[in-house]
């Protein structure tokens, strides 16, 4: 077994692992980076619709843009691509990894947890009926589509209205696929309102909401569902109606990928690692950012989480003596997602929140403290909070909560 | 004849404000209100008048390290076109290497506008 040892070592190169190491590299240490492909980028090089980078780079780029300005900022680290971490020892800082050419044991100072998220399949749903072919997550479809040039079939229904459903339903459209409708089972949409304009109205595409698929037809490939309406989460009687279609693609919602790691380190009820605002994990030299903490709407986010968990990382792997752990975050009514669980008593920082159903105006408080007023606050789209902790009592539990502001 | 207001959801930030726009009876842009900062404003106009977007795809290529380039639009181009810069672009390839940034449409469909590769894509070594 060949042996290697790095201050900070980074697991996965997508846009936090790609932030972490330029984070880490700023402190002058040594980095690993650790990717199962065989280039970084992560879901960016499939993203190849525009409307990233607005707040990294001050201007709106495509996915592989993005990628590649980002990556040519990133000199002196070295890289394991093709290679898969298989263990870690999180008491002497050792983890195993296999590459093509072996297994490896490396030692670390600190790491990063960049992991990001997986697809919910399909199956998760438990729809009764066959299991032909023809039934693809959006965002494998999305992988055949942009990067290897095949088309999943000829005309497609989209289940749930999540961002990449929306964006395949354009991105079907164009080449000439036909998308007989987007199904959502929840009163609301489940991406962004501009992906709703742009990807759906733009194309005459419906959106039908408190709809989903109740059962799947067909043997060898999928020869149409049945879709009825939904209330209070069960199909309503007497709604079914059959839709020909040779193509399911499947937009139900991401996953945080911490299965490696669920032995290790504290995880959320939402799958998500319980970080502070350090970006630090319960163990003390190990960090996470981006969607393996929770799920982002922009890759931004992600990059300046993933800069500052590198950073912070490194300042463990020289022995910096950093701020413990003092507030504790909890989530009150109206709150379904939040990105960070604890706050040490150091500098302001960014927070992510999601509220759990639309609100026209909503009032954003902590205990009885407010801290913003939004305006047309959705599940679907991330609210930033910058929270400074010497504005606030952090004894005892600091309990975010959203409710709708009547007028 | 009399004046039309219809209403639509601003893109031009997350926030997604719901505006009203009012158009004369010949459908041209009088007024907007529900926008809360400018942008919002120089949107509603633009889509009423002549709605334009970037158009993200991909171009075939040929003895590449992978078998499509993704591409966009430089600028916005007008949305009537699109299927048809689509036909375009679908019948076009190009050949391996393409570096982020080349040309690889010049003014397509004389909208003045380019068609630029999003990404690297090296030769294939055989």
């Amino acid at each position: 077994m060949k042996k290697l040892e790095y201050d900070v070592v980074i697991l996965g190169g997508g846009a936090a692992g790609m932030g972490a190491v330029r984070g880490a590299l700023s402190q002058k240490v040594s980095v690993l980076l650790i990717e199962r492909e065989a280039s970084t980028g992560g879901v960016l090089n499939q993203c190849i619709h525009n409307g990233f980078g607005v707040q990294v780079f001050k201007r709106e780029l495509t996915g592989p843009e993005y990628h590649e300005m980002y990556l040519e900022k990133l000199e002196g680290f070295d890289a394991m691509y093709e290679t898969t971490v298989l263990d870690i020892d999180s008491e002497n800082g050792i983890l195993k990894a296999i590459s093509t050419d072996g297994v490896y044991e490396i030692k670390y100072g600190a790491l990063v947890l960049a992991t990001g998220a997986r697809e919910r399949p399909f199956e998760a749903l438990r729809i009764p009926g066959s299991r032909p072919s023809g039934i693809f997550t959006a965002g494998l479809a999305q992988h055949f589509v942009n990067l290897e040039n095949h088309l999943p079939g000829r005309k497609a229904v989209i289940i749930g209205s999540g961002d990449i459903g929306l964006i395949m339903a354009r991105r079907l459209t164009l080449e000439g696929v036909e998308i007989e409708g987007v199904y959502e089972i929840m009163p609301y949409q489940g991406g962004l309102t501009r992906n709703v304009v742009q990807c759906l109205k733009d194309f005459n595409i419906p959106l039908y909401l408190s709809t989903s698929v109740v059962r799947v037809h067909g043997r060898e490939r999928l020869k149409g569902i049945t879709v009825a309406k939904f209330a209070n989460g069960k199909p309503v009687d007497g709604t079914e109606r059959f839709i020909n279609c040779d193509t399911l693609i499947a937009s139900v919602g991401l996953i945080s990928e911490n299965d490696l790691v669920e032995k290790n380190i504290e995880i959320s009820s939402d799958g998500g690692a319980v970080v502070d605002d350090l970006m630090r994990t319960n163990v003390d030299n190990i960090f996470a950012a981006g969607n393996n903490i929770c799920i982002h709407d922009l890759v931004d986010f992600v990059t300046v989480e993933g800069e500052m968990a590198g950073r912070n990382a490194a300042r463990v792997a020289k022995n910096e003596k950093m701020a413990k752990r003092i507030g504790i975050f909890k989530k009150g009514k109206g709150i379904r997602i939040i990105s960070v669980h604890y706050t040490t008593a150091s500098d302001p920082f960014k927070m992510y929140v999601r509220v759990d159903h639309p609100m026209n105006v909503c009032t954003l408080r902590m205990n009885d403290t407010n801290l913003k007023t939004v305006l047309n606050a959705k599940p679907s789209e991330m609210i930033e909070l910058t929270f400074d902790p010497s504005k606030h009592n952090l004894k005892g539990n600091l309990v975010l909560s959203a409710t709708e502001v009547k007028r | 004849m009399s004046e039309k207001t219809i209403e639509m959801t601003c893109i031009v930030c997350p926030i997604g404000c719901n505006l009203k726009v009012t158009l004369d009876s010949n459908g041209k842009f009088l007024s907007v209100t529900g926008n809360r900062c400018p942008r919002g404003a120089a949107y509603a106009k633009e889509e009423v008048t002549e709605p334009k977007r970037i158009l993200p795809t991909s171009i075939k290529v040929i003895g590449g390290e992978l078998p499509l380039v993704s591409v966009r639009t430089e600028k916005a181009i007008p949305k009537k076109l699109i299927f048809e810069a689509m036909k375009v672009i679908r019948s076009s390839e190009v050949k391996a290497p393409v570096e982020r940034g080349q040309i690889l449409i010049k003014n397509i469909l004389s909208t003045g506008v380019n068609v630029i590769a999003t990404r690297t894509v090296k030769a294939r070594f055989v």
